[in-house]
C-alpha cells in the first residue's frame, strides 16, 4: 500500500511559514528565500495529520496532498 | 443561495456597550442573514459586504479579486495607485517583486531566533513598569514599547529616533485626528524614512533595511516597504497585546488556566488572534463578474471583507463568541489569507507568546484599575481596533 504524497509549488509559495509552523517535521522554509522546503514527500503516518492541516491552512495553495490511486500499488 | 438579500448601508461606527471584543451588532446580524450582504460604500458606490468565514477566505484566495488601490471603487473619484513599495495594495507580479526579497527575513526560524532578545526587551519593560508601580497604563508601559523596539531593531531605526517615530505612526493609525494632522504625520514619516533609507545605503548596518539596499529596489521603493513594515509592525501587535490583556482580565478562568499551564501559550495566542482580530476590515475589487452565493459581483465592484466577523462565524468556530484558549483556532483569518497573508505573522506570534507569558508570570495579581466600562476604546473607524489606554494595578510585593 502506498502512502499519500505531498507536493510543493515554490512558484506559488509566498513564504508565510504556516506549513513550517503547523507541521515542522514535514515542512521547512529555505533559509535564503524563505520559500517552502519539503522534508518528506511521503510523510510517515505520525506526521500525516499535521501535514494535512498545513495543506489546509496554506494561504497560497502552494502545497497539496495526493492520495494514492484506489487499487493502485 | 440566500432567500433574500440582507443589506447593510454603512459600516457601523460603534460596538455594543459592554462588548468591547465583539464585532458591532450590525455585522453579526448580517452574518446571521448569510455570508454576503448588499452594501453601500461611503461615497455612495454600490458594493458588497462579506461576513461569512468560507466566503471571506475564498475571495482572499481568488485572483479574480484585486487588492489594487487604484481599482478600489468606494469613493466618487479615482484613487491613485499605491506608492512604490506599498505591496499590500498591489496585485501580481508587482506584489511579489516587493514581497519576495523580504520573505527570507521573516521565516519561522529567523523569528524564533529573536525569542531571547524579545524576552530581554519584555523584561526591561516589565522592570520599569514594576518599579513605577503598583499601577500603570499597560498600553504605554508594555503593549507599545515591545513591538516598537523589536521592529525598530529589525529595520535599524536608531534608538534616538524611536519615540518621535512612534508618535507619528500613532497619529496616522489611531483614526481620530483631523485630515490635516493625518497628512502631516504621514508626510513626516515618509520624510524620516527617506532619510533612513539614504543613511542605510551610505552606511549599511546589521538590519533588514540595510540588507535590502543590496537588492534592485530603488530608494523610493525601500521607503514604501519600510513604511508598511513599520506601520504593520507597531500598531497591530501593540493593540493585540493591550486588547488581549484586557480580554484575559475579563475572562479570569481562561487567564488562570493560561497562568497554570505554559503549554497553553501558543494556542492562546492563536485564539486571541481569532477572538480579537484587530485588523478587522479589508477590501477587494472584482476584476471580472464573479458569482458568489447566487449573486453576481460585477467587474469593478469593491467588496468589504469583515475579518473579525468571519472569525466569529459559528459554521467555522463552535461557540464563536467565547474566548476558549484551549480551542484549535488555527485557520483563523486574523493575518488574512491568500497571497497577502501577513508577512510579519511569525514575528507577531513570537512577540505575543513571549510578552503575554512574561506579563502574567510577573504580575500574578494583575487587574484593571478602572471598571471595564471605563476602559477607553479606539473608535470603530480606526484601521486597527484596540484600547487607547488600559489602566492596571497589582499587589506590590
Amino acid at each position: 500500500m502506498s502512502a499519500p504524497r505531498l507536493s510543493a509549488d515554490r512558484e506559488r509559495c509566498i513564504g508565510a511559514g504556516m506549513c513550517a509552523m503547523t507541521a515542522p517535521d514535514v515542512f521547512d522554509q529555505d533559509p535564503d528565500d524563505g520559500l517552502v522546503l519539503l522534508l518528506h514527500t511521503e510523510p510517515p503516518a505520525a506526521h500525516r495529520a499535521a501535514a494535512r492541516m498545513a495543506v489546509g491552512v496554506c494561504p497560497s495553495g502552494a502545497i497539496a496532498f495526493h492520495e494514492p490511486e484506489p487499487g493502485g500499488s | 443561495m440566500s432567500d433574500s438579500l440582507h443589506t447593510v448601508t454603512a459600516l457601523p461606527t460603534e460596538r455594543r456597550t459592554g462588548c468591547p471584543f465583539d464585532p458591532p451588532a450590525e455585522l453579526l446580524d448580517a452574518r446571521r442573514h448569510g455570508p454576503l450582504s448588499g452594501f453601500t460604500h461611503p461615497g455612495g458606490k454600490p458594493g458588497w459586504l462579506i461576513t461569512g468565514y468560507d466566503m471571506v477566505r475564498s475571495v482572499l484566495a481568488d485572483p479574480r479579486f484585486s487588492s489594487r488601490k487604484d481599482l478600489m471603487n468606494v469613493v466618487d473619484f479615482q484613487l491613485p495607485p499605491a506608492p512604490p513599495g506599498e505591496f499590500l495594495l498591489m496585485d501580481e507580479p508587482e506584489h511579489s517583486r516587493y514581497r519576495k526579497p523580504l520573505v527570507g527575513k521573516f521565516t519561522v526560524r529567523r523569528m524564533r531566533m529573536l525569542t531571547e532578545r524579545i524576552e530581554q526587551i519584555t523584561a526591561d519593560c516589565l522592570d520599569a513598569m514594576e518599579a513605577a508601580g503598583p499601577s500603570a497604563d499597560l498600553v504605554t508601559a508594555f503593549a507599545k514599547p515591545i513591538p516598537t523596539i523589536v521592529i525598530c531593531e529589525i529595520l535599524g531605526v536608531p534608538y534616538a529616533d524611536r519615540a518621535s517615530f512612534q508618535e507619528q505612526i500613532d497619529t496616522f493609525m489611531g483614526g481620530e485626528v483631523s485630515d490635516e494632522e493625518l497628512i502631516a504625520a504621514y508626510t513626516a514619516t515618509q520624510e524620516y524614512l527617506a532619510q533612513l533609507v539614504a543613511a542605510k545605503r551610505a552606511h549599511p548596518t546589521d538590519d533588514v533595511l540595510s540588507e535590502l539596499t543590496d537588492s534592485d529596489l530603488t530608494d523610493e521603493e525601500l521607503r514604501g516597504i519600510s513604511l508598511i513594515l513599520l506601520a504593520a509592525g507597531f500598531d497591530t501587535t501593540a493593540n493585540m497585546l493591550s486588547l488581549g490583556t484586557f480580554a484575559l482580565l475579563q475572562n479570569p478562568d481562561q487567564l488562570a488556566a493560561l497562568r497554570a499551564d505554559p503549554a497553553l501559550t501558543d494556542g492562546a495566542v492563536e485564539e486571541l488572534l481569532r477572538y480579537l482580530s484587530v485588523a478587522k476590515t479589508f477590501h477587494r475589487t472584482a476584476l471580472e463578474d464573479v458569482e458568489l452565493d447566487g449573486h453576481t459581483i460585477k467587474a469593478g465592484t469593491t467588496v468589504v471583507l469583515s475579518y473579525n466577523t468571519a472569525n466569529r462565524d459559528p459554521d467555522r468556530f463552535a461557540d464563536p463568541h467565547t474566548l476558549d484558549l484551549g480551542r484549535q483556532a488555527t485557520g483563523h483569518l486574523a493575518f488574512s489569507h491568500g497571497i497577502h497573508q501577513c508577512l510579519g505573522q511569525q514575528l507577531a506570534r513570537v512577540e505575543m507568546r513571549v510578552a503575554f507569558r512574561a506579563l502574567i508570570d510577573r504580575f500574578p495579581t494583575l487587574r484593571l484599575a478602572v471598571p471595564a466600562a471605563e476602559v477607553r476604546l479606539r473608535p470603530e473607524t480606526a484601521d486597527i481596533f484596540g484600547v487607547k489606554s488600559l489602566p492596571v494595578t497589582w499587589d506590590a510585593k
